[in-house]
């Protein structure tokens, strides 16, 4: 079998927790505790969890827009060579970087208000060496086309645009440098419901289009669900499950999955789903609980899970959980 | 969900309103002809998308509209004690409408961390609506007294450690204490009119269960009517009874939960509930969309508001007239031509 297309192993980002007038350290958040997963080439990857789980560090650090703590992030090159991105200088990681490309939550914040779509969308290409205006000029026109946006409006602002219609700018300009990987933070949350679907089917097409390959990070499970190959849950800053869509979701292995599965309302006024509320707050990064992090909310917690942090283990082939009772719980969904 | 209540008289009569916001660029018509009622103990949920006016409605009910809005038409019935008031001709800075605001009707925001104070403990801030609102033996109620009635609704909304988390400011607590904290500042006066405006959408859905598990507690022991405005479908479905529908400043269809999710009657609510990814859907398929896109508030389309968009248009209609909410039967209503000619005089 061929490498997968990114490899992260033992992916660590802490960040110090500073006090007192010298600013001496006096502990650590630790926001990315031990991740590994692979991607496949051409494979959706969604990542999960609530916020301050750690699942935005995790993507920065695959781009490393931040520098991690510890880890490996083992990108596989266009020929076929192995590289880790994390100990690469800025240097090495610059003709790596049209590689690996993001769609930004925020489709008002992402996009320069000052600049026309031409620029916002032509800037990449200027910075990877397309010197000539007109070459420009005419791969913004296909990449707009592309997204499902009339070239004609390659010369208004930003403003002039609705939040789909940014949005669709902001993934033309992730796609303008031919990425390989794309890491979407959020890339629907910010949209309305009637937008967000179109936004979702645009991503399916251009991935089946140009083999794309997706880091799909959120926190809306049917969002997730709608739009991976493959699903990873984060609980402070650790992997908790990682499984197939169809797998995690008809039997989820770790309690903080399947409550997580309860929580979302259901579009349905006759499905009562307010049975099984998870109790209690998310812990901090800073100090988490002993033994398994989960324990102090989940029903299921024993005296061993208090005590021994449970590893990720493989239950059934290619479905992972961090539970000391992964294989024996029964957990239901809904 | 509880039945419908089947009280007589609205507590709640939202008549026809009209707001507008004047720009240089032009009149916004926030909202354009709004009309539902809300019935005692009853939970309405507004859903719509933005732009749709639900949270301008209900600042207008507060007559919290900035200028360069104003109410320009229709009614807002309040029944206060036995007498109807119109809350829409009352003046925003006006003695009725501060009395009402708070004590009868309460706002719970989006944003529990800009609507507290941060100079100011969370406690103070409700102790502070206690004292101003509160009567007992018809004197005001004193500042002791007012603390350990706000200790109590702490202690009623969930929160540990009451008496040590009222001293809190705001930016102590976590985004669900802060949340529960605003629902015990609400119901500090026991209001008979509570707005939940987006109150779980900034916050994290493990803990959004855990406040509309509270509100709907909260709803049965008092009995408090609330309308709840949100664009989440499964939200509304989970905790409201009955639902208006709206799209750019008009409803399209409003009824009872079960009726407007199993039997939605206006082309807008049924491509909503298609476009909604959930659970239950099919995965990595391509999902029913909405054509186009929201118009710009400054190119309101002519006509009804949806057709531009909508899939089931009557081309000679629904370009020219805007059609009138109609109902086809008791608590239902929809404004579409495909179920009624009645239009609104041009």
């Amino acid at each position: 079998m061929i490498a997968p297309l990114l490899e992260v192993r033992g992916l660590r980002k802490y960040f110090p927790l500073a006090k007192g007038l010298l600013r001496r350290v006096t502990g650590y958040v630790r926001a990315v505790d031990d991740v590994s997963f692979t991607i496949q080439e051409g494979e959706t990857l969604g990542l999960v969890g609530e916020s301050g789980c750690g699942k935005t560090t995790t993507s920065r650090c695959i781009l490393r827009a931040i520098d991690p703590t510890g880890g490996e992030i083992l990108y596989r090159t266009r020929d076929d060579t192995v590289v880790d991105l994390a100990q690469m200088s800025a240097g090495q990681l610059g003709p790596l970087r049209k590689d690996i490309q993001m769609i930004f939550q925020d489709p008002f914040g992402s996009l320069n208000p000052r600049m026309t779509l031409f620029d916002n969308v032509g800037e990449p290409l200027l910075v990877n060496g397309m010197r000539r205006r007109q070459d420009r000029m005419d791969h913004v026109v296909e990449l707009l086309r592309l997204v499902g946006l009339r070239p004609e409006f390659m010369h208004r602002f930003p403003h002039a645009f609705s939040g789909g219609q940014r949005q669709r700018i902001g993934i033309a300009r992730a796609l303008a440098t031919g990425p390989r990987l794309v890491v979407a933070d959020e890339p629907v949350s910010a949209l309305d419901v009637s937008v967000q679907a179109q936004v979702l089917n645009l991503l399916l097409e251009l991935q089946s289009r140009l083999r794309l390959t997706f880091l799909f990070v959120a926190h809306d499970l049917s969002v997730v669900r709608h739009i991976s190959d493959r699903v990873a849950v984060m609980y402070v800053g650790q992997l908790v499950e990682l499984a197939p869509t169809a797998a995690i979701f008809s039997r989820p292995r770790h309690p903080y999955t399947a409550a997580l599965m309860r929580a979302v309302p259901v579009p349905d006024p006759r499905v009562v789903g307010d049975d099984g509320i998870l109790p209690g707050e998310v812990p901090s990064p800073a100090s988490p609980p002993s033994g398994c992090y989960f324990h102090p909310r989940c029903t299921f917690a024993e005296e061993r899970c208090r005590r021994e942090t449970p590893v990720l283990q493989e239950v059934t082939p290619g479905h992972f959980a961090r539970c000391h009772f992964a294989a024996e719980l029964e957990l239901g969904v809904g | 969900m509880p039945p419908i209540p089947t009280a007589t008289e609205p507590l709640l009569r939202v008549r026809d309103l009209r707001v507008s916001f004047r720009m240089d660029e032009g009149t916004v018509r926030a909202v354009d002809g709004v009309s539902f009622d809300v019935f005692p103990s009853q939970v309405v949920g507004i859903v719509g998308e933005s732009g749709c006016g639900k949270s301008v409605t209900m600042r207008a009910i507060l007559q919290l509209i900035d200028p360069p809005g104003r109410i320009t038409g229709g009614e807002i019935i309040y029944r206060h004690g036995a007498t109807p008031i119109d809350l829409a001709r009352l003046p925003p800075r006006g003695r009725m409408i501060r009395a009402l605001r708070g004590a009868e009707i309460a706002l719970i925001p989006q944003e529990p961390m800009a609507a507290f104070s941060p100079v100011h403990t969370v406690g103070s801030q409700i102790i502070e609506a206690i004292m101003l609102h509160e009567r007992q033996d018809s004197r005001p109620v004193g500042r002791d007294q007012a603390r350990a009635m706000t200790v109590e609704l702490f202690r009623d909304v969930g929160i540990s450690m009451a008496e040590q988390r009222i001293d809190a400011y705001s930016w102590q607590l976590s985004g669900g204490l802060r949340q529960r904290a605003m629902i015990a500042m609400a119901l500090s006066c026991k209001p008979r009119l509570l707005i939940a405006d987006e109150p779980t959408t900034a916050i994290d859905v493990t803990t959004q269960a855990q406040i509309l598990g509270l509100l709907r507690a909260l709803q049965h022991k008092y009995q408090t009517a609330i309308i709840f405005i949100t664009h989440d479908l499964g939200v509304i479905a989970q905790m409201a009874n009955y639902v208006v529908v709206m799209y750019l400043g008009r409803v399209m269809e409003e009824g009872p939960v079960d009726e407007i999710f199993h039997a939605p009657m206006h082309p807008y609510t049924r491509a909503l509930l298609r476009s909604i990814p959930s659970l239950q859907t099919e995965v990595r398929a391509a999902l029913p969309v909405i054509a186009g896109t929201l118009p710009h508030p400054f190119n309101r389309p002519p006509g009804c508001p949806f057709h531009p968009r909508c899939e089931d248009i009557l081309p000679e209609h629904c370009a020219t007239a805007v059609p009138a909410l109609h109902s086809p039967g008791p608590r239902r209503a929809v404004s579409c031509f495909l179920h009624s000619d009645l239009a609104e005089p041009a």
